[in-house]
């Protein structure tokens, strides 16, 4: 510790902390409080009656809502399974291992989180319609790769940067198979990557929309779209439902996973490599 | 098995997706926006789409609007989320909570950002029900347009929302990696705490601050979905105008929305070159 603070310092500590947590959660109250609201005009304040409408709307069979929900949790799911199966092994060779052209093939895997997916994604409609993988479900899994695989080779290369190969020779000439030392050396020692790498593939997959809406061609209707259209008809109350069912999974795997994400963790820091 | 055997095979998979989705789809957007094509029959290329775009005085309006707009959220973002991180890193009350409000803004999509400041900044939004109540405002009419606005406004606040937790969880695990020790240092020979952050601290945390904000530049300057929704109609940002070039019931549009692709690509790679130039050099002096 640097010093000792004095009032002065440590009231401003308070006041600012306090409009950030304010700052963090204000979005989210207007469209909790909509998703119970009834006829919520201006000017008033609070709404005038509350209702459970808009939820029952959204949990029925009927809206379509559910369905989207699985649907969007299933993309996701296996655009995040695919990106590790492809990740993991570029990570290692990235992370282990020094060999020419490594600062391309670098730059090669990153480039898609610097360049924008609307510029790619126009190019690779054209030929998912010559390969009959536009309006599948296949297709959109395919096209979410594109943003999702660089964060997760980014998170792997940093975890097998420190990662000592030395463990797996042991085994080895312990008598251990390949798939042995892989299952109970290799992927214990590299897990907290796959979990933080893995989430953030998840996440990453479960916001797109601009990728999903033109490589599904509105007939994959994944949660963000419907959200979207609710949102642009007007219909505030049935967004603030579908809104909250939208953000409930990243909270619920937030808390599952709340001690990998930490700033103390290492995977964070793979950001930095860039 | 040789290494040079081992790397090849443990990078095939993932440079397949990658050259053969994003390379190929920017390949095949380059193509079209020539008009060249030769399995549906268009073998002369020709430049027609670009000089469409380029005499076109919304394109300039709206690269001038999506630059505003990454530049100025990107900015405040890192400013904020730096602040952020100084104050989350001493222990206090609090902390906690805000680490973790930190970490579940990380999971809330932009999309649903996006909804809440419309929710909270529009006409009828909380914020001017707040200023009706005080009787600042009798109208909707008289709250100041905050979102469909020509400064983009509501879209850099959604942006700020949401990058301010990003940068500032990079930059808090760079802090804490470092301790305080160079610091301590720093203080013990005289310096004063600014000349502690901007001499010792700051090129430090740099490398973190540099990625973490070329993530939040080139994604600000290239999505869709927030200036669709918060967005004025003219003009659009980039992607906005690419988009709909896209889906326009005249098909004679497409090369032009190709163009427009190529044309955001080439933008962003070169404005994220320069500013990894600049403030390397900066950073350093």
């Amino acid at each position: 510790m640097i010093g000792h603070d004095g009032l002065w310092t440590k009231t401003f500590r308070y006041i600012t902390c306090l409009l950030l947590v304010t700052w963090l959660v204000l979005p989210l109250i207007p469209l909790g409080i909509w998703s119970v609201a009834r006829g919520w005009f201006f000017p008033d304040l609070l709404p005038r009656m509350w209702t459970l409408d808009a939820w029952r709307y959204a949990l029925s069979d009927t809206s379509g809502v559910l369905d989207a929900l699985w649907l969007t949790i299933g993309i996701s799911l296996a655009a995040t399974v695919l990106s590790i199966l492809v990740g993991v092994p570029a990570g290692r060779a990235l992370g282990m291992y020094k060999f020419k052209g490594k600062e391309v093939i670098e730059l090669m895997i990153l480039a898609p989180t610097i360049v924008p997916g609307i510029a790619v994604v126009l190019g690779v409609h054209t030929v998912f319609i010559y390969l009959g993988l536009t309006n599948t479900v296949h297709g959109v899994i395919l096209v979410h790769l594109i943003p999702t695989l660089p964060y997760m080779t980014l998170v792997m290369a940093g975890i097998f940067s420190n990662y000592d190969p030395a463990f797996e020779a042991q085994a080895r000439s312990l008598g251990a198979s390949p798939l042995k030392t892989f299952w109970y050396v290799t992927l214990p020692a590299i897990m907290p990557g796959i979990i933080v790498g893995g989430l953030f593939a998840f996440l990453v997959s479960w916001s797109q929309y601009i990728l999903t809406l033109l490589v599904g061609g509105g007939r994959v209707v994944t949660l963000p779209l419907l959200l979207f259209n609710f949102a642009t008809s007007g219909r505030n109350d049935i967004t603030g439902a579908i809104g909250m069912i939208y953000i409930l999974p990243g909270i619920l795997i937030l808390t599952l996973t709340a001690k990998q994400l930490s700033g103390r963790s290492g995977a964070v820091g793979g950001f930095g490599r860039i | 098995m040789s290494d040079r055997l081992k790397i090849i095979l443990l990078l095939l998979p993932a440079m397949s997706v990658i050259v053969l989705l994003f390379f190929g789809g920017l390949l095949i957007g380059l193509m079209r926006s020539f008009n060249y094509m030769p399995v549906i029959g268009l073998t002369e290329p020709n430049l027609q789409a670009y000089v469409n775009v380029f005499t076109n005085e919304e394109f300039y309006w709206s690269f001038l609007l999506s630059f505003h707009i990454s530049f100025t959220s990107t900015l405040i973002s890192c400013v904020l989320a730096v602040g952020a991180a100084l104050l989350l890193r001493r222990a206090f009350i609090g902390r906690a909570v805000i680490n973790f409000l930190f970490q579940l803004n990380l999971t809330v999509p932009h999309l649903v950002g996006a909804i809440g400041i419309l929710y909270l900044f529009s006409q009828s939004g909380v914020f001017a029900r707040l200023a009706a109540e005080v009787d600042l405002i009798q109208r909707p009419a008289d709250f100041p347009a905050m979102v469909f606005d020509p400064f983009a406004i509501g879209i850099i606040l959604q942006y700020v929302w949401k990058e301010v937790p990003f940068i500032g969880v990079i930059v808090l695990a760079n802090m804490q990696a470092l301790g305080e020790n160079y610091e301590s240092v720093a203080r013990s020979l005289g310096a004063s705490k600014w000349q502690t952050f901007r001499h010792v601290l700051l090129p430090l945390i740099f490398p973190g601050i540099l990625s973490a904000s070329v993530i939040v530049f080139a994604f600000t300057f290239g999505a869709y979905e927030i200036p669709a929704l918060l967005g004025a109609n003219y003009p659009a940002a980039l992607p906005v105008l690419a988009y709909r070039s896209y889906t326009d019931v005249d098909l004679a549009a497409r090369p032009e929305a190709m163009a427009l692709a190529i044309i955001i690509a080439i933008l962003s790679a070169v404005m994220i070159f320069i500013y990894i130039r600049y403030s390397r050099k900066r950073v350093r002096s």
